[in-house]
């Protein structure tokens, strides 16, 4: 699903240039649920938003899906993005006058889905999130767990093959954090592929497979075997 | 190319955003509120000056007696010259191919009309054929004087509707009624409207010039002689008041340099001047128009900028959701140009309205009825409109081309 070989980044800020990612080879399979760890600025956002094709790399080979991502423009990186990926932000990066349906239906409309169906698709996945009575509110009238549930329910409306979530238990308490990761675990039960750029251990914990970053490389990258079961909110199938 | 979808889209983030709606508009229908009222008044201007010239006609030689103001062949200053149908004959000698020409003599003493026991007081011009032609009179039934009612000295009126309102309350037919025109009866051959801001001139019976002279008091007076000069041009019209001026001194003995013996208003002359006024106060006005719009555009384009600036995480935030480049920058131009053609309009509208209340209101001689034309209004909302397509493109492309990830770091 994701092949990155020798993935190269640096940054350029006045005459200092900051080599962020220093080679990267990493492989993420279908339907694996993946946690990145590091220290602070070890590249970890770096790396999802080039994953994501927010962000280009200098070097090196990336494959989504099998498709080499080089040279592209801005048009056909936003179409791959909308085909294959969905995006979870740590500050929920909702659209703050749209109402809770709107947002969840915002990728729909840039894949050209009618304005009914798109609302008929984003009440049914506000009501598998249990948001569906809160459909018309705005994002400032909703909890911090209540966005990122409704971040979740946007990113997975367009049914992308991979969700990227950077830190998105980083603005939420722990008991929200971890009804956060049942969701996701749920999701990637589905076979969606699942990436979390996290700081907490217990979060990583959680996922299949945890690398850890360190000096722009891949510091260790090990198979995860405790797996906790979880209580499901997100049951649905 | 009509996108409901993306009407929704704009629709929505205006309404939700309205004070900022409010702004960008605000500029832009100012600007046009201030443009159709330049313009209107303007043309307001134009209108009660062009009136002012279409009271009579605009290429008339109109020429008038007064006193010597200097000495002459041994003749003291301060002589009154009187002119005469002598002159009136010297004229048509002059010019045998004259348009128009015609004298005038005014009955100041009795101006009293009568029929039967209705009175008024009006003006009495006593005058030759040619006169409607050069007072630009409209003749609503029967006719004007005529070279016969001249030669047989008949006792004929034409009169103005105003009169007509004024005496016949019965409802008479008034031509072919006798009136009393300073007591003594005259038989209506015309009635005439002369609908041009003036007053007096519809206030008015005009009676031939030679039973006038016969009846009140035997002279052959004439007060005022009057020619037009064709298409002649202002230098030739010029060339006409000297040589009249010559002929007239010659014959009523004084220095041709006196420029107090007679006078004369060479309307071809001052029209064009009007004319060159005009044309300096139009390119005036749409100067200090464009700028307005220009400055519009800018107040638009630089709101716009600072919209951008402003819902740059969201563009952001759009674009990680699969947003292409080209549908942001429809998205805020389609945005503007609706913001600025429907401010526009509403300036449109306003300034419209207000000339049309103004034009309600003030009627005065040098100021009527200001409009602002259909073609005018078309051309303000197309150029709104580009307006409008300019100023949002800018700050469009702007958004367009910010990275995605640095849209989403934006807070
Ligand atoms: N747009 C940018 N311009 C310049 N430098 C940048 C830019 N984005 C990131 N960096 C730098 O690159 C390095 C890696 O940043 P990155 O955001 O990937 O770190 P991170 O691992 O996600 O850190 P954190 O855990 O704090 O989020 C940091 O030193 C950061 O300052
Ligand atoms: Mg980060």
């Amino acid at each position: 699903m994701i092949d990155l070989s020798n993935i190269h980044k640096s940054y350029i800020t006045g005459t200092n240039r900051l080599h962020v990612l220093k080679g990267i080879d990493l492989h993420v399979k279908k339907g694996e649920l993946v946690s990145i760890m590091g220290s602070s600025g070890s590249g970890k956002s770096t790396l999802l938003n080039i994953i994501g094709i927010l962000d280009i790399h200098d070097e090196g080979d990336y494959r989504l899906n099998g498709q080499l991502i080089h040279n592209i423009n801005e048009t056909k990186a936003a179409a791959l993005r909308n085909k294959f990926i969905g995006f979870v932000f740590q500050s929920f990066n909702l659209i703050s006058f749209k109402t809770a349906l709107e947002n969840v239906a915002l990728p729909l409309y840039y894949q050209g889905v009618s304005r009914k169906k798109r609302n008929r698709m984003a009440a049914e996945y506000l009501d598998k999130m249990g948001l569906l009575d809160w459909s018309d509110h705005m994002p400032n009238e909703l909890s911090g767990g209540q966005k990122q549930r409704l971040a979740i329910a946007r990113a997975m409306i367009h049914q992308p093959k991979v969700i990227l979530a950077d830190e998105p238990t980083g603005a939420l308490d722990s008991q929200t954090s971890y009804e956060m990761m049942d969701l996701l675990q749920a999701i990637n039960r589905e076979g969606i592929t699942i990436i979390i750029v996290t700081h907490e251990r217990d979060i990583a914990e959680r996922t299949n497979r945890i690398i850890r970053l360190r000096d722009g490389n891949i510091g260790d990258d090990h198979q995860n075997g405790i797996k906790k079961e979880t209580t499901g909110v997100f049951n649905r199938p | 190319m009509f996108d409901l979808d993306k009407w929704q889209e704009i629709i929505t983030t205006i309404e939700k955003n309205k004070l900022r709606t409010f702004l960008t508009g605000f500029s832009v229908a100012w600007g046009i509120f201030m443009l159709i009222i330049l313009l209107g008044s303007g043309r307001g201007l134009q209108n009660g000056i062009e009136a002012q010239f279409a009271s009579s006609a605009n290429n008339a030689l109109w020429i008038w007696s007064g006193q010597t103001s200097m000495a002459y062949k041994g003749m003291q200053p301060g002589r009154p010259i009187r002119l005469n149908n002598e002159d009136y004959e010297l004229l048509k000698k002059i010019y045998p191919d004259v348009e128009y020409l015609s004298g005038r003599y005014s009955i100041w003493s009795n101006q009293t009309l009568s029929y039967k026991n209705q009175y008024g007081t009006f003006d009495i011009h006593t005058v030759h054929p040619d006169y409607d032609e050069i007072e630009l009179i409209d003749m609503k039934k029967g006719r004007f004087v005529n070279e016969t009612d001249i030669k047989e000295f008949n006792k004929y009126v034409v009169i103005s509707t105003e009169v007509e309102k004024a005496l016949f309350k019965d409802g008479t037919e008034p031509v072919g009624t006798y009136i009393k025109v300073a007591d003594i009866p005259f038989k209506i051959i015309g009635v005439f409207s002369d609908l041009d801001g003036r007053n007096n001139n519809s206030r008015a019976v005009y009676l031939p010039i030679s039973t006038a002279q016969k009846v009140f008091g035997g002279t052959n007076r004439i007060n005022t002689l009057v020619l037009t000069a064709g298409d002649a041009s202002v230098e030739e019209t010029k060339l006409m008041e000297q040589e009249i001026r010559t002929y007239l001194a010659r014959k009523h003995k004084f220095d041709p340099e006196d420029d107090r013996a007679i006078f004369m208003w060479n309307a071809t002359e001052e029209f064009e001047r009007f004319q060159n006024l005009m044309g300096g106060i139009r390119i005036f006005i749409w100067i200090i128009g464009i700028m307005t719009i220009i400055a519009g555009i800018v107040g638009v384009s630089n709101i716009m900028m600072i919209v951008v600036k402003e819902r740059t995480k969201e563009i952001g935030i759009r674009k990680a959701m699969g947003a292409k480049p080209w549908s942001i920058i429809s998205l805020i131009m389609q945005e503007s140009i609706l913001i600025t053609g429907i401010a526009g309009y509403v300036g449109l509208l306003l300034g419209v309205f207000l000339l049309e209340t103004v034009s309600a209101q003030v009627q005065s001689e040098f100021f009527r009825n200001p409009e602002a034309d259909f073609t005018l209004a078309v051309a303000a909302t197309v150029i709104l409109i580009i307006a409008g397509a300019f100023a949002g493109f800018i700050p469009a492309r702007k958004a367009a081309s910010i990275k995605p990830v640095e849209a989403l770091m934006d807070e």
